[in-house]
């Protein structure tokens, strides 16, 4: 391993930093990350014996080749989208809620459990009643790392965490006992919700929700709360330049209960939505790890409501194509996974570019400028 | 006296993951590098151990492979955040769903394969003895490796010039720069040393505690291990204090029910974790004391050009 500052050669790389960002850089470098991970995925796949056109054509484009494809997609950049613009606030203001998987949960079990309270003969008020004890649910789970922040100065990373295993507990404990469908033939798994419960599908024969609309709204509405109001501007500050905020009277202290108080509402809505569209009761597993990898999305979107959109869709085409490899090919369900560490990792890397520019410089002309 | 010996014994079993996983994260935050991938290093370095000691049939190899498994995996996080800058908590969480999504890749093939545990050191005469024998003397070497691995980093941290220098670039990066200190590579090697360090925990996990491979086997033991930094306040003596604390609460949680407690299962396995925020509550809040030993550039990018 050579250090680039210690190598001995004539020329070497130096990381300038730039005046400001550079704008074409924060466009590309997403592109260039997406490239190498297909770079990068051909040699795993062919490391794995497989042939890389074919394994490429399975993952993007086979899963997105038809109508109902695409409903899926939507399925599942639904979640995605919501716990990643949540989580886009908090990570702005260098606040890291990294439970949001946890808070999707707390959200599925008090939605979900007003539905099986209501029953069958519930009336229409149900479904938006469920809506908002989704977001109140996972917002009291994101209350208590808010509360340990601000009262006792504790690492949101680690509770926010460590508060996601609980959830997944607390939710396993409620299918296998109380909450345990009596005629389910003893398999850990709610009731069916009844009708009114479930969010109306969009297109007959897909899995189309109500959801999605409320998902691509919420990113507008995001927008707008980011690029327009106060309370935006104030997130952005506290995130770049923490003494300056704290001159502005910014109280930091604010700002990490909103944003984890939004954060959690957001995921613990997702969370609703996957227990009232897809799945249609509660199960010992909601989720296939989208708080985790809404993380992913949140920095692929650049942070940024839009972006987030559209990272939320590819993100979502990784799961539709790990499922299709696996049928297809018979590759396991964990090649969605890397490939979702990868374009994160390659993202990180080529980020170094947003904000420095690369130098091949002359030793003597260090030794001059120095 | 024989139940408390053998309760004593998966007590230690338990810590020992521990130990190793939050020494290596130490020691690497000592050195101003916050690195939340050790879930992930631990997962790479079980499935490593795993597959290395299944075909080869040797568990030193398996060992080798789990600590090599670890260390990779933390050189692309030194290579990111030390030499690319990229932000250190995102590169961290990144390592972690790498991780598990490699890990669950390699050993897909391995799951329910059984795997004859790691061999206990045989001392003749000291490991018969009763009680005694088991408690002090019948363990694998990696539980000995383990505990000798707490008063060497004492002693290197605070008795070795190469510790001092480490931990002044921990504290002060620009400072030991401007003295000549080469803080990217003290600090590339201080990353590696944790995933190391990490990996082996993984290697226990995987070769001694519950001897097999399956998926995402680690249940959050890297991020307790990250908790348990805190806990210790950056002190490799507490550390060993919070892991056995630790292995106690999850030993505890499954003897709980043999006791004629009518608890459900799952409120006993969220101890752990509840346990966790509570000693981080109980740490934190005293945010003077909190800070003594934390390391002054820990997580902050170094570029000398800045």
């Amino acid at each position: 391993m050579i250090w680039p500052n210690q190598m001995e050669s004539n020329v070497r790389p130096r990381l300038e930093t730039r005046i400001g960002v550079s704008r074409t850089m924060v466009y590309a470098t997403p592109v260039l990350a997406l490239l190498l991970t297909m770079a990068c995925g051909s040699i795993l796949f062919a490391a794995l014996g497989q042939h890389p056109p074919a394994v490429l054509y399975a993952f993007f484009i086979q899963p997105i080749s038809s109508a109902y494809g695409l409903a899926e997609l939507t399925v599942k950049a639904t979640p995605l989208v919501l716990c990643a613009i949540g989580l886009s606030f908090g990570f702005r203001a260098n606040i890291w809620n990294i439970g949001a998987e946890g808070q999707l949960t707390l959200g599925a079990i008090a939605g979900g459990g007003l539905a099986l309270w209501a029953g069958e003969d519930a009336g229409l008020w149900v479904l938006p009643a469920m809506m908002l004890a989704g977001l109140l649910g996972g917002a009291a789970w994101a209350a208590i790392p808010a509360y340990l922040k601000t009262r006792f100065n504790a690492n949101e990373i680690l509770t926010s965490l460590m508060l996601t295993y609980v959830a997944i507990l607390l939710l396993s404990y409620l299918v296998h006992g109380p909450w345990k469908d009596p005629e389910g033939y003893s398999f850990p798994q709610s009731r069916m919700f009844a009708d009114s419960a479930l969010l109306p599908l969009l297109t007959m024969g897909t899995r189309l929700h109500l959801g999605a609309p409320i998902a691509l709204f919420v990113a507008l509405a995001a927008w707008w709360v980011m690029a327009r109001m106060f309370i935006g501007f104030q997130i952005k500050v506290v995130g770049l330049t923490p003494a300056a905020a704290g001159l502005a009277g910014f109280s930091v202290r604010r700002l990490t209960w909103i944003t984890l108080l939004t954060g959690g509402a957001l995921a613990g809505l997702a969370g609703l939505f996957e227990v009232a569209g897809p799945i249609g009761q509660l199960l010992p597993s909601i989720s296939p790890g989208y708080g985790f990898t809404a993380i992913i999305v949140a920095f692929l979107g650049r942070l940024h409501p839009l972006g987030i959109l559209f990272a939320g869709l590819l993100i979502a085409l990784s799961y539709l194509g790990g499922e299709t490899v696996q049928i297809e090919l018979g590759l396991p369900l964990a090649v969605a996974g890397v490939f979702q560490g990868m374009l994160l990792f390659f993202l990180l890397a080529t980020d170094v570019l947003v904000r420095y520019r690369i130098r091949w410089d002359r030793r003597s002309t260090i030794e001059e400028a120095g | 006296m024989e139940t408390l010996a053998a309760v004593l014994v998966s007590v230690i079993g338990a810590a020992t993951p521990l130990v190793f996983a939050a020494v290596g994260e130490l020691v690497a935050e000592k050195s101003g590098v916050l690195n939340l991938g050790v879930e992930g290093m631990m997962l790479i370095g079980a499935v490593a151990a795993f597959a290395a000691a299944l075909t080869t049939g040797s568990a030193t190899l398996g060992i080798l492979a789990g600590a090599g498994a670890g260390a990779i995996l933390a050189l692309i996080f030194a290579l990111l955040t030390l030499t690319l800058l990229a932000n250190q908590v995102a590169t961290g969480l990144a390592l972690t769903i790498f991780g598990v999504g490699v890990s669950a890749l390699i050993g897909r093939s391995f799951v329910g394969i059984p795997l004859q545990r790691l061999q206990q050191l045989d001392l003749p005469g000291l490991s018969d003895l009763p009680i005694v024998g088991t408690l002090l003397f019948g363990h694998d070497i990696l539980v000995y490796l383990s505990i000798l691995l707490i008063p060497a980093t004492i002693w290197f941290l605070d008795r070795s010039r190469a510790g001092l220098i480490l931990r002044s670039i921990g504290e002060n990066h620009a400072a030991a720069h401007a003295l000549g200190h080469p803080v990217i590579a003290v600090r590339y090697l201080a990353v590696m040393f944790g995933g190391a360090m990490a990996g082996l925990g993984g290697a226990y996990l995987s070769l001694a505690y519950t001897p097999m491979w399956a998926e995402n086997m680690t249940a959050g033991r890297g991020w307790i291990a990250l908790a348990l930094v805190v806990f210790a306040t950056w002190r490799p003596g507490r550390l060993l204090l919070g892991a056995y604390l630790f292995g106690g609460i999850t030993v505890a949680q499954l003897h709980v029910q043999g006791f004629g407690f009518d608890v459900p299962s799952q409120f006993l396995s969220m101890l752990p974790y509840v346990a966790t925020i509570g000693v981080l509550v109980a740490i934190s809040a005293d945010g003077a004391r909190a800070r003594l030993n934390a390391p002054g550039s820990l997580g902050r990018i170094f570029h000398p050009d800045a």
